[in-house]
């Protein structure tokens, strides 16, 4: 093993249903207030050349001194620019190759990184060190079963995503191949935020009708509808039928515009407007109000 | 055991658009990735697709620009089927739903990048690999195609034969992240490896921590050759603390870039006096080099590139990604300051030698994408060809291997008469075994050889392999002291980045085999620590960089063969194209347990006219 260790990690206790993370997370109070929820207590400058500690949520099923869920802690050098993500990957690679979490492009693209980073969601690979109050706590996204430390299971956010026939369908493509559809600069426009989402799972964490709700098809599923809906190229009928999918009863008329995925989204989605935008449409064709 | 007519390894652009072709061909298809779809590294390219859509252009001014960018190592009939087959592949991107952005008259825009004569390059935003890659997801969603995502495909099933052509290949084994079980997935038709590109090979990549050629490897290991893979392009603007991409787009838009001096030196050092900073990418890259090391770089280390004159309007519209990534990971507001930016390793241009269906020269078993050479970008690619190449060449394998006739193909692969395969050059070091096995008789692709010679049998061979890599995995996990695999990772990755960089030379490349020598021998000790069967990426990390080793060793046994300049290869000792000698393909092959170098000569033929070679000024 590695004689670098400072220290070896210390565990302490977490909750033991790994469900009830979230739910027991102490919320800050700057957070609930929406306002600058992570000023640091330290000067950032005064981090350079100084360890930060971060305590890292554990638990693996399949190995006996980590089925009880705990907390280890890790001392990780800063450096200007290290992020969360550069962090964990630190403690992994120098302390624990056990340490176990997603991660794939470090820009914020693929959406494999995001982490319930201080008592909320984030990217780990676009959240600073410096801009956190220490010591980091990191934990799996909540409302998530755990498959092992930072992993969770993604299936139901991705079956949600499915749910809206995440496609665009229209009827009739221009003849010839070589001819393309037309699309205004002002849809586009419309439909450009919706496009960005990077399937992270973020905003279904943060959600508390989702949380309580199963069937809830959640803000990136509804995102995922509204990209399509608003598609000048898709036709009225299908139109038609994409509201019926977000007007059923575990559609769009759940959302309680608490505004907290829109709060989490790292791409800036205004998700909650375009939920309330779907639930307008509802309402002009004269569907179901649940 | 799992069966499928086509089994795709890995879902970014090139495997998913491998799939829908095959599906299409009304084959059973399976994607096999080590991630979720959406994952993919596909998902981080920013510039765009080049195409020629519109009056003015043609597809043969398209072929013309990508000739002469990849200095004469193109295969013009790859070239010129790129060319030919991208507008239609893209217009069938827009036909999907992709979100391009438009022009007034709601057509899709096109963009100025490097190296080209005609704004050809079709994009959303700067951010059109995320579109890209979200689209063709949602094609396979609709057709129902079968997805096992955390996958990790960790062996060919490939039969043994002595000369790899005579080989086929009957599916791959694959371990399954969540649960730790190793399975066999038989392909009655044909595996198409899309596995990306061998980035992680490098310490300041652009690339994703997943791209860690484990395609390269595993093709290389079952016999099929890797061509050029000394031609590793560096993007010219990465930021200097995280690699991450700064698109070529800022400069398409009309960014500049500046020295320490304010000077702008692409210019006023006369590297590109007619093309500026929209020289083609290897051309840049030496140049920001060149201004750091003779003392004009900002701290010594990298260069600025300049947005601000573009106007915040304009730059919202088409670079807003952009603003994000430089104030997320370099903490600067790009609308107000210039962004710091230096070379970083970004594609390669080399990979499994393919012919323009696809095919490697083992039967059944083809390459698309990153991780494959058709060869479009010969020794440089330009900005915007990456995506094309994906579309057209993944659409192209994915229908071949789902038994669609392409036509006899010009590109020839494999060993054969028309190779020559002399290498004069001394090697530093015995380019000997790879991996754990060290007993006598090895099979080509490092493992036992089967007794009494050849299994053919489908089932059984897979059975087979799929025991071998059982065995192979428990003695990793049951070995419990040795090395780690992230410090042998660390010590390749310096190897490559301090002496099979943007600059090269001779002396330096042989440290660098030596270096990558001493890894593989520390890898013989390499164990996992992890004792869990859930979610080991402990494990799936030590297989990577296994692969990653092989592919390392190619790529300087390439970039010291090749003794002449060319494209993105930069060589002090002979800084000439030296068309005489080198108009030709560097190939390596791992025969018997070693790698063997031989070359082939590049097709200058096209359709109707012959390439050229000419000066390549910009």
């Amino acid at each position: 093993m590695s004689t670098q260790q400072p220290e070896q990690p210390e565990s302490q206790e977490a909750p033991k249903d790994p469900e009830m993370r979230g739910a027991e997370s102490p919320v800050d109070e700057k957070e609930k207030e929406g306002g600058d929820i992570d000023q640091t207590t330290a000067d950032k400058s005064e981090l350079e050349g100084e360890s930060v500690l971060i305590k890292v949520f554990r638990y693996d099923p399949e190995v006996a001194d980590k089925q009880e869920p705990r907390f280890d802690d890790f001392h990780v050098p800063f450096e200007r620019g290290m992020t969360v993500l550069d962090a964990v990957m630190y403690a992994r690679d120098t302390y624990d190759s056990s340490l176990t979490f997603r991660h794939s492009c470090r820009q914020a693209v693929c959406g494999s990184d995001a982490f319930f980073v201080n008592g909320k969601q984030r990217l780990g690979c676009k959240t600073q060190l410096a801009d956190l109050e220490h010591p980091v706590r990191i934990e799996p996204l909540p409302h998530q079963e755990v498959v092992k430390d930072l992993v969770v299971d993604m299936d139901h956010f991705y079956d949600q995503m499915h749910t809206v026939e995440p496609y665009l369908q229209q009827d009739d493509l221009p003849e010839g191949e070589l001819e393309e559809q037309r699309q205004s600069r002002e849809n586009r426009e419309k439909v450009k935020m919706s496009t960005r989402c990077i399937w992270c799972g973020a905003c279904m964490s943060s959600c508390n009708i989702a949380a309580g709700d199963n069937e809830y098809l959640g803000p990136a599923a509804i995102n995922k509808a509204y990209r399509f809906a608003m598609d000048d190229r898709e036709d009225e009928d299908v139109k038609e039928h994409r509201l019926r999918i977000l007007e059923q009863e575990h559609g769009v008329w759940r959302c309680q515009t608490q505004f907290s995925c829109t709060e989490v989204c790292p791409k800036d989605i205004p998700l909650t407007e375009h939920i309330q935008e779907l639930k307008r449409e509802a309402v002009k064709k004269n569907l179901k109000f649940w | 055991m799992y069966e499928h007519d086509v089994i795709v390894v890995g879902a970014g652009g090139a495997g998913l658009r491998a799939a829908v072709a095959a599906d299409e061909a009304g084959a059973d298809v399976a994607l096999v990735s080590k991630l979720h779809p959406v994952r993919s590294h596909t998902g981080a390219a920013e510039g765009g697709i080049n195409a020629a859509l519109r009056e003015g252009d043609d597809w043969e001014l398209h072929a013309y620009d990508t000739m002469k960018g990849s200095d004469y190592l193109g295969d013009a009939p790859a070239v010129e089927t790129l060319a030919q087959d991208a507008p239609k592949d893209t217009i069938t991107l827009e036909h999907w739903g992709m979100p391009f952005s438009r022009e007034e008259d709601g057509r899709v825009s096109q963009r100025p990048f490097g190296g080209l004569s005609f704004p050809r390059t079709t994009y959303a935003g700067a951010e059109t690999g995320h579109h890209l890659l979200h689209v063709m997801y949602e094609q396979v969603v609709k057709r129902g195609i079968q997805v096992y995502d955390e996958w990790y495909v960790m062996d060919l099933a490939t039969t043994d034969e002595d000369d790899p052509n005579d080989r086929e290949c009957h599916g791959v084994v694959a371990y399954d992240v969540q649960s730790g079980a190793i399975e066999g997935f038989k392909a009655n038709d044909g595996v198409v490896l899309a596995t990306g590109g061998p980035g992680q090979a490098f310490d300041h990549t652009t690339n994703a921590v997943s791209c860690t050629g484990d395609g390269h490897a595993m093709a290389y290991r079952a016999g099929a050759p890797l061509e050029d893979m000394e031609f590793i392009q560096f993007h010219p603007t990465s930021l200097p603390s995280t690699g991450v991409l700064i698109s070529e787009g800022v400069r398409g838009e009309g960014g500049i870039l500046y020295n320490n001096d304010g000077e702008r030196f692409m210019f006023e050092h006369g590297y590109a006096n007619n093309s500026g900073e929209l020289a083609s990418r290897d051309v840049v890259a030496r140049a920001e080099l060149t201004e750091v090391n003779e003392g004009r770089g900002v701290e010594d280390e990298y260069v600025h590139l300049d947005m601000r004159h573009l106007g915040e309007e304009r730059i919202l519209d088409r670079l807003e990604n952009i603003l994000h990534l430089a104030e997320d990971f370099e903490g600067v507001d790009g609308l107000v300051e210039p962004m710091p930016v230096k070379p970083g390793q970004h594609y390669a241009m080399g990979g499994i030698e393919v012919d323009e269906n696809g095919q490697t020269c083992i039967n059944g078993l083809y390459a698309a994408g990153e991780c494959a050479c058709v060869s479009v970008h010969g020794g440089n690619r330009l900005g915007g060809n990456a995506l094309p190449e994906l579309i057209v060449f993944g659409k192209r394998a994915g229908r071949h291997a789902a038994g669609e006739d392409l036509g006899e193909p010009q590109i020839r692969t494999g060993y054969g008469d028309d190779v020559e395969d002399e290498t004069e050059t001394e090697l530093p070091v015995h380019p000997g075994m790879a991996g754990l096995d060290t007993a006598d008789g090895v099979a080509a692709d490092g493992g036992e050889r089967t007794d009494g010679g050849v299994t053919t049998d489908a089932d059984g061979l897979l059975e087979q392999k799929v025991e071998r890599t059982r065995e192979h995995v428990d003695y990793l996990m049951e070995k419990d002291d040795g090395v780690q695999h992230a410090e042998i990772r660390q010590k390749l990755q310096n190897a490559m980045t301090d002496y099979v960089n943007v600059f090269r030379t001779e002396e330096g490349v042989k440290k660098a085999l030596r270096l990558i020598r001493e890894c593989r021998e520390e890898y013989q000790d390499v164990y996992v620590d992890d004792p869990s069967k859930t979610f080991n990426t402990d494990l799936q990390q030590t297989i990577e960089t296994r692969n990653l080793i092989d592919v390392a060793e190619t790529i300087a046994l390439g970039a010291l063969v090749r003794n002449e300049f060319r494209g993105a290869h930069w060589r002090q000792e002979n800084q000439i194209r030296d068309d005489e000698n080198w108009l030709k393909h560097t190939l390596i092959s791992w025969n018997d347990g070693a790698p063997s170098i031989f070359y082939r000569p590049v097709i200058l033929e096209g359709q109707d006219k012959t390439y050229e070679p000419k000066v390549r000024s910009y």
